[in-house]
């Protein structure tokens, strides 16, 4: 698991207060993980804050997975 | 009761008297309080008075930028932000039909969506600490409504709306959001009107007085406490009596 997935996967835990082996790639927030609109927010709030970059609207709204999320925090990492 | 030892507390207008009346209650309740204002000396000499646990930060509500700048001041000078009264507020007053786009906008402006912007600040900080209390100053003529004062009566309703919208969104995370809504207070405004307007005034007024600035103030502290952590969505009528709803 890259570096990125692991730091994702950790706050997603200590947010919705899951267990670890449900957050998979494929995981949607919240229909899987049951997350509602706001948690959603504050978990974008808190990617932003743990990789220093700024996540915008309508780009949130494309992240409805935790692989969605990975995927986006790599490349905006790499840029 | 109502310890607010350790929180820290932002009120705009607390220049103007009902305002410097909340942030004194604040303050003596235990907060940390940062006095916003567009008068610099007024907010200086209410430093003075409170002598200690106080910060001044100038803003014009009527300017975006200096708007959105004011919460994340504020944070990083008391190191967070528990508690929001969006307390500024001017008028426009001019009977319906001759209200001027200019000070429909400019009261819209100043009482409502600064309130909106700053509130929208300060949940960042608020949500993630898992509490926060926001406090809008509204009026009781947001309510009734009031000849006159079409552009003020909208924006204080706004609040109202707002408010409750904000409250169900964030009730969950231990944010409350509340207005506090005066009736007729003593203050310049209120000093100048001539005794038979006050006379008239006072008729309306079950309590038989004018407001002061302490009566408001005190229903902010409250609604700032951990007591009132089920209250939330509520406007608290401060007005003698005057309208019952």
């Amino acid at each position: 698991m890259s570096d990125v997935a692991e730091r994702v996967k950790k706050i997603v835990v200590e947010h919705l207060g899951v267990e670890a082996d449900k957050v998979v790639d494929k995981a949607n927030f919240i229909d899987d993980l049951g997350a509602d609109s706001l948690d959603t927010v504050e978990l974008v709030m808190a990617f932003e804050e743990e990789f220093g970059v700024e996540i915008p609207d309508d780009a949130a709204e494309t992240i409805l997975t935790v692989g969605d999320a990975v995927k986006f925090l790599e490349k905006a990492k790499a840029a | 009761m109502f310890d607010l030892n350790g929180k820290t507390a932002l009120v705009t207008g607390a220049s103007g008297g009902i305002g410097a009346a909340i942030a004194r209650a604040l303050h003596a309740a235990g907060a940390i309080v940062a006095l916003s204002g567009t008068r610099k000396e007024a907010l200086e000499a209410l430093a003075g008075e409170l002598n200690g646990r106080t910060h001044i930060l100038p803003c014009n509500l009527s300017q975006k930028d200096e708007t959105e700048k004011l919460v994340p001041t504020a944070e990083a000078a008391m190191g967070g932000l528990d508690i929001l009264v969006n307390n500024a507020g001017i008028t426009r007053d001019m009977l319906f039909m001759r209200l001027k786009d200019e000070d429909w906008d400019a009261v819209i402006n100043v009482n409502l969506t600064s309130a909106f912007r700053l509130s929208r600040a300060a949940l960042r900080g608020m949500m993630k600490k898992r509490f926060g209390r926001i406090i809008q100053i509204t009026s009781v003529v947001g309510v009734t409504g009031n000849p006159g004062q079409g552009n003020y009566a909208a924006a204080k309703a706004g609040m109202i709306g707002m408010s409750k919208s904000l409250a169900a969104e964030v009730a969950s995370r231990g944010v409350t959001v509340n207005c506090v809504a005066p009736g007729f207070i003593e203050s310049p405004m209120t000093d100048a009107l001539t005794d038979a307007q006050k006379e008239a005034i006072l008729r309306m007024v079950p309590t038989g007085r004018l407001g002061t600035g302490a009566d408001v103030a005190a229903a902010c502290v409250y609604l700032a406490s951990a007591e009132a952590a089920y209250v939330t969505g509520q406007t608290l009528h401060v007005n003698g009596g005057m309208a019952m709803i």
